[in-house]
């Protein structure tokens, strides 16, 4: 076995991460591909009711309980942990299943009086439930969030959530593998949301279809495991089910003695299987592109796709400028729709609102980046600005630090529950007709924030900066007070 | 679920890219029961109706050729975004029963085969010929033939198109995939015995 040539001999073709993960949850495969696969980990929320209803319906059983985390997030109001304060019975209704169907069925709940509530892909990385190499699937296309600890991790819909609990299993065709290399070194200020934005305004809100993401590269090595999150939790918005990053001294440092974590003998085999994980040396992508991150600017949206993003300092653009009729169009629409006309700078646009929250910015680096830019200063006049915690542990922690203090100090609303609240209004909370939001959100579309209400997405402190200066503005221009 | 074999009907082109399910069905809806088999009526509902519930004629379900049409037709990463199940159930509710684009997003695709709605890959010309088409002949029928795996035109070309075996089956047989999966039951537990051993 000491022998050169031998040992090449037995070592296998170099695999990527995904092929590894995929490999090794492979329960069985068609002869048409079609693959049933194992999943480690279910995320469920309280958009589930439907899936648990056919469930029962089928006179079926949840198969695996103790793989199945439940957390009501975007049925919650963000100004009460109180269920009976949610004022629509249809709304309130969801989260009283959620509750209901955990109780009958055995799954871990983290519910509302529980401090480690919040938004799924909040509390399941908090929580260490979420580790390196594992399989895991939710009810929501931003369960790609996961990918940031090498794992696959991807939305499902609503039937797939029932085949899920129903089996622990799900149906797969084998997606195309997409490598993403960023490297050099990112500008202050700068972070996954912006790396992410400049990504999807590169590649195309379909870029990514078909595909698994991996980004790599220096300046993804660089980014803290929340600006990881951040990343991976906008692969959909290329298109893309899944992205991920392989995991590193980082990742094992952020996992290491959170509440589901393996501990003593059991985290040192898994930190071995860990190590393995990452995408061998000469590892066939079946697409590859790269970026030069020290280019990345901080990045805003002036449209409505994620696709629509420039760096601040950019202007709206033409489109009589654009040479495929389709996309030209489809320009027009979304000036139309966001009051827009082409060659106003971006760091012009006045803002109504300004939303710090949702499963890609509202973590404890999220709050801290935004609070720097609010600290010693005050909100314009005529916005309103919320801050809406990502879990139960992270407005604590936040209230340790302080931040909560700076915010309210500032004039931002410090919000008391943990949830999706305004990156989706499914709770209720919304804009109002033609409002300009600047949101660290995930989604721009149409009517996403309320019916008529513009959404511009971006990074927390750049969030921050919009809501002091009382329109979109870079971030990089202001100083940070000790 | 009604099997889908093949159906002759009326195509409504909806000429714009990046189609997303919050403009399919919005969210303030989706804690509706579909039980009651309404979803049909939220069904672009910002894009159909104002505010007050005026339908907006601009819109091209809202024309008279196109109100009974089966057949969805849009550009490329159609159904992009959330993952809401509902927007097919919309779809399906108002009577729809394929949508045809160059690209669908993932999960609306996967969605789509779960609730006997048949999403058809065509290459974007074929598809841009097609809405070209539909526009000149307003209501003009379309074939789809699952079985034979081919789109018939307004003007009788015919277009061949790949689907992924195992969705097929269950649009053709209308069954969904727990059933079969569930009789496989035996060779998930010996995954899991095997599986525990040797990454738990």
């Amino acid at each position: 076995m000491t022998d050169r040539q031998g040992s090449q001999a037995l070592r296998p073709d170099p695999s990527t991460m995904f092929a590894k993960i995929w490999d090794r949850h492979r329960v069985l495969e068609r002869p048409d591909g079609q693959t049933l696969l194992y999943a480690d980990t279910h995320l469920v929320h309280d958009g589930t009711a439907a899936a648990f209803k056919r469930l029962k319906k089928r006179g079926l059983k949840v198969h695996a309980p103790s793989r199945t985390f439940a957390t009501p997030d975007h049925y919650v109001l963000s100004s009460t942990k109180r269920i009976d304060a949610i004022p629509n019975p249809e709304k309130r209704g969801m989260v009283e299943k959620l509750l209901a169907n955990a109780a009958e069925t055995g799954i871990t709940l983290f519910g509302l009086d529980d401090p480690r509530q919040g938004i799924a892909h909040v509390v399941g990385p908090e929580e260490g439930i979420i580790q390196p190499g594992n399989l895991i699937v939710c009810g929501d296309s931003h369960t790609s969030t996961h990918g940031a600890f090498g794992a696959l991790a991807f939305g499902i819909g609503s039937s797939e959530v029932t085949h899920v609990l129903a089996t622990q299993t799900l149906w797969q065709r084998k997606p195309k593998t997409m490598r993403i290399i960023v490297d050099g070194r990112l500008g202050t200020g700068l972070t996954g949301k912006d790396v992410i934005l400049a990504i999807i305004a590169a590649i195309g809100a379909a870029g990514g279809t078909g595909h698994v993401l991996e980004y790599a590269g220096a300046a993804i090595s660089a980014l803290s495991m929340e600006g990881r999150l951040s990343l991976c939790n906008m692969s959909i918005e290329a298109g893309a089910r899944a992205g991920m990053v392989a995991p590193d001294d980082k990742t094992f440092e952020y996992l290491h003695g959170r509440a589901y974590a393996p501990k003593g003998a059991a985290w040192d085999a898994a930190m071995r299987a860990w190590r393995a994980l990452p995408s061998d040396d000469g590892a066939a992508f079946d697409a590859e592109i790269s970026l030069d991150g020290a280019a990345v600017e901080p990045m805003v949206t002036w449209g409505t796709s994620p696709e629509d993003a420039l760096p601040i300092g950019a202007a709206v653009p033409d489109p009589d400028r654009e040479t495929d009729a389709d996309r030209r169009e489809s320009m027009r629409r979304a000036l139309d729709y966001m009051g827009l006309a082409p060659g106003t700078r971006l760091a012009e646009l006045p803002v109504d609102r300004v939303f710090i929250g949702s499963c890609t910015n509202s973590r404890i680096e999220d709050l801290r980046a935004a609070a720097l830019i609010a600290r010693g200063r005050k909100v314009a006049a005529g916005v309103t600005a919320w801050v809406v915690p990502g879990s139960g542990l992270i407005k604590q922690q936040a209230e340790h630090e302080g931040l909560d203090r700076v915010f309210t100090a500032a004039g931002f609303e410090w919000r008391a529950q943990a949830g999706c609240s305004m990156c989706l209004g499914t709770n209720g909370e919304i804009g109002a007709p033609g409002e300009r939001i600047a949101s660290t959100s995930n989604r721009n579309f149409v009517g996403r924030q309320g019916p008529g209400v513009r959404t511009h997405l971006m990074s927390p402190a750049m969030a921050a900066a919009a809501a002091i200066s009382g329109r979109l503005a870079d971030v990089r221009r202001f100083e940070v007070m000790p | 679920m009604t099997p889908f074999t093949s159906l002759t009907v009326t195509a409504m082109p909806l000429a714009r890219p990046n189609l997303d399910t919050d403009q399919i069905i919005p969210s303030r809806f989706l804690s509706r029961d579909r039980d009651d088999g309404t979803m049909g009526d939220v069904l672009f509902r910002d894009l159909r109706f104002t505010a007050e519930g005026v339908e907006r004629p601009e819109f091209v379900l809202n024309q008279a050729p196109y109100r009974d049409a089966k057949i969805i037709v849009s550009e490329r990463n159609f159904g992009c975004g959330s993952s809401r199940e509902a927007a097919v159930w919309a779809l399906y509710d108002y009577g729809f029963r394929a949508a045809i684009a160059p690209s669908f997003g993932d999960i609306f695709r996967n969605n789509c085969f779960k609730n006997g709605m048949l999403p058809v890959l065509l290459p974007r010309a074929t598809v841009d010929g097609l809405i070209a088409q539909l526009q000149a002949m307003p209501g003009a029928a379309v074939r789809i033939d699952l079985p034979a795996q081919t789109v018939t035109f307004p003007d009788g070309t015919a277009h061949g198109f790949d689907i992924d075996p195992f969705g097929k089956e269950c649009l053709v047989n209308g069954v969904d995939e727990l059933g079969y999966t569930l009789s496989l039951r035996d060779q998930i537990a010996a995954f899991e015995k095997r599986y525990e051993r040797t990454h738990a």
